[in-house]
């Protein structure tokens, strides 16, 4: 900035306007914008009102009371902004906080809720949805079942079955819908065509094969009523479930066993000596994922090593790349050294790749039988950087701080160039040591300047998904753990794993550790507000 | 920077001028050699050197030499793992293994097979990488400077709780909420496709959640530093806010608009757990969720296929990062971190 007025916008006046000066700013706005300006906001609004309307449409008609009225409430309100007069500050705020409130602030909202739940492979849907699953998934063939002539169709890339019954009617249905009667055409005996239904050539029902012996259409409503399917596309015999359920009780009968199972409470039928039907469904389990995750003692053990690790990893990589950074920056801060400009470029080149190549490039050079370092820089030995749990976090260190000490070097430069050389020449002429010098002078100064983004590097490292999940996948993998976590996970990769990696995903415990994560980032900043007084001097 | 260093001079003017009466009686050239002898931590900082002293190595070797040696330890811990991922990708064979001879075979074969190869749509990443990336970076410029502009030019009851709430949000970042992300979003493409799982849209939707917590700050700082005068002489001309927001501020705002839109650039090509749960088919993927599949298994993977699609990916970034420096590092301390 050139100018020389440093005016502190604080400065303005915070009382409120009087009318003639609201209606001076009214004619302004009025005579700046024109009549474009209006025409376009007209334009844009109209497009967002059609939005809106067409997605609470959609909402009602899927029974989606709540989210619809919330869509309308926010639609409105959008409106009521860009129309008035006045509301200027939220004109600009607006389009940022919809996405704020909603892909941030919701989120982790909602995290809390699925903490709760248990919420995962075998409990994602509603009991109703549960019940039909089980049904269908335990499907045999009645031994006596007349065939049925069918015709498989399709629309709008949903297979339907045209059923003729034994009557001569034709019945329609899917795997959602049962079978209701329709209007169709028959060649002879048999319904081959319905309006708006494709029939299905003899081709497609060769290609589709997996589709369509896949389909189990509902005979009526009732499940237990049994289903329709079709080895071969061309007839169709009846199916019923080997379990019953019993609406009133709430139970489910294995036909064949006489086992019962009955619903518990805990999202799952379950018989007496404890085998449980999945899938389940979704319901609250209270503090369970908690309590679990704390006191299994096969759970609790890879928590503690990874929260302890995820503090380690975190503060040695802040302090190794600081260090490093710090020792750089005082090498290369002389300005007698030639060439200084070409090391720099080349030493910041780690920082400029996006991490996630990097640390795959680790990992292949890493590699224990084939890789780089262990073939050509140590001549063959066979240091498993990455498959022992000592040795892998000490890989993951060395990475971390080959990605993150230009960042560091870049700071610290910045920060000592800053420091004004009569400093030093003072010292010196005073008959400081340059030792004392760095550490009593420089040092000091450097610190204000880099405090602050060494807790930011620290928040990051906490959370540094791409070096740990890129290069070792969190491994060597922890095999005692019944979930997919190894020695050298962080809270994140430990999150992101039991959610979305492994045999079965467990939403509700990956969100409790979400929810320790979000606990021990919230003190964290607490400390680190308390200490740099930011939220203080906010103005 | 400038304005920086004027600030800490004036903090100590006191001082310096007595260091530079007291330094006066000593000659110029000598005072500097010792200040450097001082700081190179040689001995004998006082110690006076006549000038025109013939090269010596040692004394070399203590000022600056030795640096020289530091800086080219670390350029070499810097560049190795690149200068083994360009051999890699120049050679023809496949495997790991074939790569750990340096530069022993040149060709571009490599570039050819990932190019071409079916089975892995690397222009495809490449594509939906530049465009999701880049209309992340533009939405995150403009959310975010609508927001800075109104914080740092407007007084509203509020406002205060509004920049603390950023300031706290920032704290909290979106990954943290994966599984919720992944659930919200497969809710909304059971109502509205388009915009849900397995869409760029949709993705692009949730970046943009993360922009305005992240960014806000930083250009709210730098849109305090332009002085409110220059409104106030637009908005005498007759300059509504919106003229003034988009005609004076956002282009007196352009370095930082610059640093906001390169940094969110370069997060969303990184960015990999939210990008692996919503982007499912292999040719909707970004190159951080492509690239890391193909090689999750190095041994087996074809690695200077992986090498050449790396050296291919890193170049744009590498370039921008290296064009755009300057203003980076200014923004680095203002606090991203990567």
């Amino acid at each position: 900035m050139t100018t020389t007025i440093d005016e502190d916008v604080t400065a303005e006046t915070p009382q409120k306007p009087t009318n003639r000066q609201r209606r001076a700013a009214n004619i302004a706005d009025a005579a700046s914008g024109g009549l474009k300006m209006i025409l376009l906001k007209i334009v844009m609004l109209a497009i967002l009102d059609a939005i809106a309307v067409y997605a609470v449409f959609v909402l009602v008609m899927n029974n989606q009371w709540l989210v619809a009225a919330v869509v309308a409430v926010v639609a409105a309100a959008v409106n009521w902004i860009y129309f008035s007069r006045r509301k200027l500050p939220a004109k600009y705020l607006t389009p940022g906080l919809i996405f704020l409130v909603l892909f941030q602030v919701f989120v982790l909202v909602y995290t809390g809720y699925i903490a709760f739940t248990n919420y995962g492979t075998g409990h994602n849907g509603s009991k109703e949805q549960a019940v039909s699953s089980l049904m269908a998934s335990s499907l045999q063939r009645v031994e006596d079942s007349p065939a049925y002539p069918v015709t498989v169709v399709d629309r709008a890339g949903t297979l339907g079955l045209l059923v003729t019954d034994p009557d001569g009617d034709a019945l329609i249905g899917t795997n959602d819908t049962p079978l209701d009667e329709v209007d169709a055409e028959f060649d002879g005996e048999k319904a081959v065509a319905v309006d708006g239904w494709t029939t299905l050539q003899f081709a497609d029902v060769i290609a589709r094969t997996d589709e369509i012996t896949e389909l189990a259409v509902p005979v009526s409503d009732d499940p237990n009523d049994g289903a329709l399917r079709t080895p071969d596309g061309s007839s169709a015999y009846q199916y019923v479930s080997t379990l019953e359920y019993d609406e009133a009780s709430g139970t489910m009968t294995d036909v064949t066993t006489g086992t019962v199972y009955s619903d518990i409470g805990t999202g799952a039928f379950t018989s007496d000596d404890g085998e449980e039907l999945l899938p389940g469904w979704q319901i609250t389990v209270g503090f369970d994922n908690f309590v679990r995750a704390v006191t299994d003692p096969r759970l609790a053990q890879p928590l503690v090593y990874v929260t302890l690790w995820t503090f380690a990893f975190a503060l040695i990589s802040v302090a190794s790349t600081f260090f490093l950074g710090l020792f750089l920056a005082i090498v290369f801060n002389d300005v007698r050294m030639r060439g200084r400009r070409y090391y720099r470029v080349l030493m910041i080149l780690p920082y400029a790749i996006p991490s996630f190549l990097s640390a795959l490039i680790w990992a292949g050079m890493m590699n224990e039988s084939f890789g780089f370092i262990n073939q050509v820089l140590l001549g063959g030995a066979e240091i498993p950087w990455l498959t022992d749990p000592w040795v892998a976090k000490f890989s993951v260190l060395l990475v971390n701080l080959w990605l993150g000490f230009p960042y560091m070097f870049l700071v610290c430069m910045g920060a000592l160039q800053s420091i004004p050389d009569e400093l030093q020449e003072a010292a010196t002429v005073d008959g400081a040591k340059p030792w004392a010098v760095f550490r009593l002078i420089k040092l000091p100064l450097l610190l204000v300047t880099v405090a602050p983004l060494l807790i930011a590097s620290f928040a990051f490292n906490f959370n540094n998904f791409n070096t740990i999940y890129m290069l070792t996948d969190g491994g060597p993998r922890d095999s005692n753990a019944p979930i997919p976590v190894g020695f050298t996970d962080i809270l994140i990769t430990m999150v992101y794993k039991v959610a979305f990696t492994g045999q079965s995903r467990d939403y509700g415990l990956a969100s409790a550790y979400s929810i320790i994560i979000f606990i021990i980032v919230a003190v964290i900043a607490v400390i680190a507000f308390r200490r740099t007084k930011t939220l203080e001097e906010l103005n | 920077m400038a304005k920086e260093t004027k600030q800490h001079r004036s903090w100590v003017e006191g001082p310096v001028v007595e260091a530079e009466i007291l330094a006066a009686g000593l000659d110029t050239e000598a005072r500097r050699r010792a200040i450097a002898d001082a700081d190179a931590g040689g001995p004998g900082g006082t110690e006076y050197v006549p000038p025109r002293k013939p090269f010596s190595f040692g004394r070399w070797f203590r000022a600056t030499g030795w640096r020289h040696i530091v800086g080219i330890v670390m350029v070499v811990f810097a560049l190795f793992p690149i200068v083994f991922v360009v051999s890699s990708s120049l050679n023809p064979q496949g495997t790991l293994t074939g790569s750990n001879a340096l530069f022993s075979k040149i060709g571009l074969e490599s570039y050819v097979r990932i190019l071409t190869d079916p089975q892995v749509p690397f222009t495809q990443w490449f594509a939906n990488t530049i465009v999701i990336a880049g209309i992340t970076a533009v939405g995150t410029v403009f959310l975010g400077a609508l927001a800075a502009y109104s914080f740092s030019r407007m007084r509203f009851t509020g406002r205060r709780v509004g920049l603390v709430s950023i300031v706290i949000v920032q704290m909290f970042p979106q990954m943290l909420a994966v599984v919720a992300i992944f659930l919200l979003m497969s809710a909304i493409s059971d109502w509205f496709p388009a915009i849900g799982l397995n869409t760029h849209i949709g993705l692009i939707m949730v970046y943009l959640g993360g922009a305005l917590g992240v960014n806000t700050f930083l250009m709210y700082g730098f849109f305090n530093t332009i002085p409110a005068s220059i409104d106030e002489a637009a908005k005498i001309d007759g300059a509504g806010h919106a003229r003034i927001f988009f005609t004076i501020i956002l282009r007196l705002a352009a370095p930082i608009l610059a640093v906001v839109a390169l940094l969110s650039f370069i997060f969303s090509v990184n960015e990999f757990a939210v990008a692996s749960v919503i982007l499912i088919d292999t040719e909707k993927q970004t190159l951080a969720v492509g690239l890391t599949k193909l090689v999750s298994n190095p041994r087996y993977a074809d690695w200077s296929a992986f090498s050449a699609g790396a050296v291919m990916a890193m170049l744009p970034v590498v370039a921008l990062f290296l064009w755009l420096q300057k203003y980076i590092v200014g923004g680095l301390t203002a606090g991203a971190v990567k």
